[in-house]
């Protein structure tokens, strides 16, 4: 009988494991060794922190880094900011139908690759798309305006994908408030205010929590929508490493990168947690 | 003095459904009032109206003599503690406790001695700090109390408070909330399905059914002198039957059941005559027992019949006697006196009760 569970456990263990190790686990060793590597002459490495080096020393990369991790940061909270509201209507003031059509409409956008949403966009925002010919059939504007390739398409893009990722984490917390503590609330004297900011938003801090990090990696590492709506000056980290392993076929550098950005996806993760005072199992369970 | 509470002609519908139509009452000032009714009656909606969380459809609520239709729920001087308490999980003891007085915006020193005192007064001076998934089910509900009444509200609302606890300490916090009630000085109305809950605490009990209050009054009146059908068969047990009034003279009735067995009862001074379908109700405790006849033929009603089964429930046991002339069943309650202690399944026994214990009500009246 006990060897009888230890098997189920191993076969219901071994795709997982196969998963993470073959897929995650020795890439990033690989990479790793391939990042620490300097060519010395043809078909010659040496052992070196060079390509660290090289991050460091290079201001566009640097600049590039942080551009990416501020704007991801902004990308995630302007998420959050619109997300709330949504998730909170869906959860706590729409009932039955209208619930579940509303959460619908949310994934509905899911149901299109990423690509045929990310050119939606451009058709909207472009010189001669939709929304500037309709600034001028107004007569609003007098000449056709370009409304892609600026930071503020970028964050549109952002926002747009991730948008499901902090609504689903937010409506499932925020429904599993029970509506007599937020009507106690009301009882007791509070206001909306009051009790959204000490009763509901520290309800759905988990929520909150775990659909910022994911939101948060999810922009830091996208490449299509900063590509397509920021154009050739969008500068996105995720765009210089796919130039240093594609473009310039330097895979040195190019894993180096790719750790840098790991390394600050986790330090952003647990920075995060450690200042909401939440932990990776309360927000991912 | 003026009331605490006042409703006037209150009335609340829902699309076509009327969940309460036309309720008028008044709670004076340090009473315990009870709503009792069956779940659907609309008593929550009462509730829930005099708190602010829903807006009357006709009618008037009046708090200390003054209509609160116009102050929005946290504004009103009503606190309620709600069914499953709602106490919250985020917060400590003393924030939770602490909460409205900071809504309030008191000194922090006063919040400090009010949350103290208050948590003195409930018995449990030592859990401020506490969190509220470390406290039992009665520290809960107590620690839910203290949460209104540091707030020195006018009135307190109890919306089945009692109802997630377990049997034996129902009834401790049943004694518990009327010794609270009394220490605060403060008036509680109280909203129940459970009549035991009821029956214990209340100085008044509305019984609601269908939107409506068939009677008010004291616990006494409503097992002694149900008014309606209603409320006799929902307050306390009682035996039912049918039938048709064959003779009335002055208040004693004479009825023939559909199965055929005759008995005599009043009607309390309501209006019955010969040849009227009739409801009649005798509570299984007034009903007496013997194994002799004699004891029994001073009574209006005796008869003899046997034992068919015995529903042992210690205090509250009852026996189901069947009627030999009519093959009825009626439930009597079994004296716990040691008397009937080998009584059996089968046994031939004597049953019988008083004209004055047996109510009669018009059929259809419900």
């Amino acid at each position: 009988m006990r060897d009888g569970t230890r098997l189920g456990f191993i076969l219901l263990l071994t795709p997982l494991l196969l998963w993470l190790s073959l897929l995650i686990i020795i890439p990033h060793i690989d990479m790793f060794l391939v990042s620490l590597r300097e060519r010395v002459g043809v078909g010659k490495y040496e052992i070196s922190p060079a390509n660290y080096l090289t991050f460091l020393q290079e201001p566009l990369y640097l600049w590039t880094f942080m551009r990416t991790a501020v704007m991801s940061v902004l990308a995630t909270l302007i998420t959050l900011i619109v997300g709330f509201p949504v998730a909170y209507y869906i959860a706590k003031m729409a009932k039955g139908r209208i619930q579940s059509l509303l959460f619908l409409l949310c994934l509905v956008p899911f149901w299109v690759s990423e690509l045929v949403r990310t050119f939606g966009w451009m058709i909207l925002l472009r010189e001669t798309g939709v929304i500037s010919s309709l600034l001028q059939y107004l007569g609003l504007i007098h000449g056709p305006v370009e409304m892609l390739y600026n930071d503020a398409a970028i964050m549109i893009g952002l926002v747009y994908t991730s948008m499901l990722f902090m609504v689903v984490p937010l409506i499932s917390t925020l429904g599993s408030l029970d509506d007599a503590v937020i009507e106690a609330g009301y009882d007791l004297g509070g206001s909306g205010p009051s009790i959204l900011w000490e009763i509901i938003i520290p309800h759905a801090m988990p929520g909150i929590v775990s659909g910022c990090i994911v939101v948060f990696m999810l922009s830091l590492g996208n490449y299509l929508t900063p590509t397509m709506l920021g154009g050739k000056d969008s500068l996105w980290f995720t765009e210089l490493i796919y130039s240093q392993f594609i473009v310039r076929f330097n895979w040195e550098l190019g894993a180096a990168f790719g750790f840098v950005l790991l390394i600050l996806s986790s330090f952003i993760v647990w920075a995060t947690l450690r200042l909401t005072g939440q932990t990776l199992e309360k927000t991912m369970g | 003095m003026t009331p605490d509470l006042q409703c006037i002609d209150l009335t609340k519908r829902f699309g076509d459904t009327t969940a309460v139509s036309d309720v008028s009452f008044s709670v004076p000032p340090g009473s315990f009032f009870s709503i009792l009714g069956p779940s659907g009656c609309g008593k929550t909606t009462i509730m829930r109206m005099i708190a602010g969380f829903l807006a009357p459809t006709s009618g008037d609520i009046l708090i200390k003599g003054k209509s609160v239709l116009d102050v929005a729920p946290n504004r009103r001087p009503v606190n309620m503690v709600f069914q499953h308490l709602a106490l919250f999980p985020m917060m400590n003891v003393a924030d939770n406790i602490g909460y409205g007085l900071r809504r309030a915006g008191l000194p922090k020193r006063d919040i400090t001695r009010k949350v103290g005192e208050v948590l003195e007064r409930i018995g449990l001076p030592e859990i401020g700090r506490r969190r509220v998934d470390e406290l039992s089910g009665g520290q809960k509900q107590r620690v839910a109390i203290a949460r209104c009444m540091v707030l020195e509200p006018d009135l307190l609302l109890l919306d089945e408070p009692l109802g997630a606890l377990d049997l034996k300490l129902r009834e401790r916090m049943k004694i518990e909330l009327k010794a609270l009630q009394a220490d605060f000085d403060t008036t509680f109305v109280y909203i129940t399905h459970d009549q035991s809950e009821a029956l214990v605490m209340s100085d008044q009990i509305a019984v609601m059914n269908q939107g409506r209050f068939e009677q008010m009054g004291t616990a006494r009146d409503l097992y002694y002198r149900p008014e309606t059908p209603f409320v006799a068969g929902f307050v306390g047990d009682s035996n039912r039957w049918s039938g048709r009034i064959e003779r009335s003279d002055g208040g004693v009735l004479e009825l023939r059941t559909e199965i055929g067995l005759l008995i005599r009862g009043t009607a309390q001074g309501r209006a019955l005559g010969g040849g009227q379908s009739a409801d009649i109700f005798v509570r299984p405790e007034a009903i007496r027992l013997s194994r002799k006849e004699t004891e029994l033929t001073s009574l209006d009603n005796h008869l003899k019949g046997h034992v068919t089964s015995l529903l042992f429930n210690a205090a509250a046991s009852r026996v189901l006697v069947r009627d030999e002339g009519s093959a009825g069943e009626i439930e009597v309650a079994l004296p716990q006196s040691g008397e009937f202690d080998d009584l059996a399944k089968g046994d031939v026994v004597h049953i019988g009760w008083s004209g004055e214990q047996a109510n009669c009500f018009a059929a259809g009246a419900e």
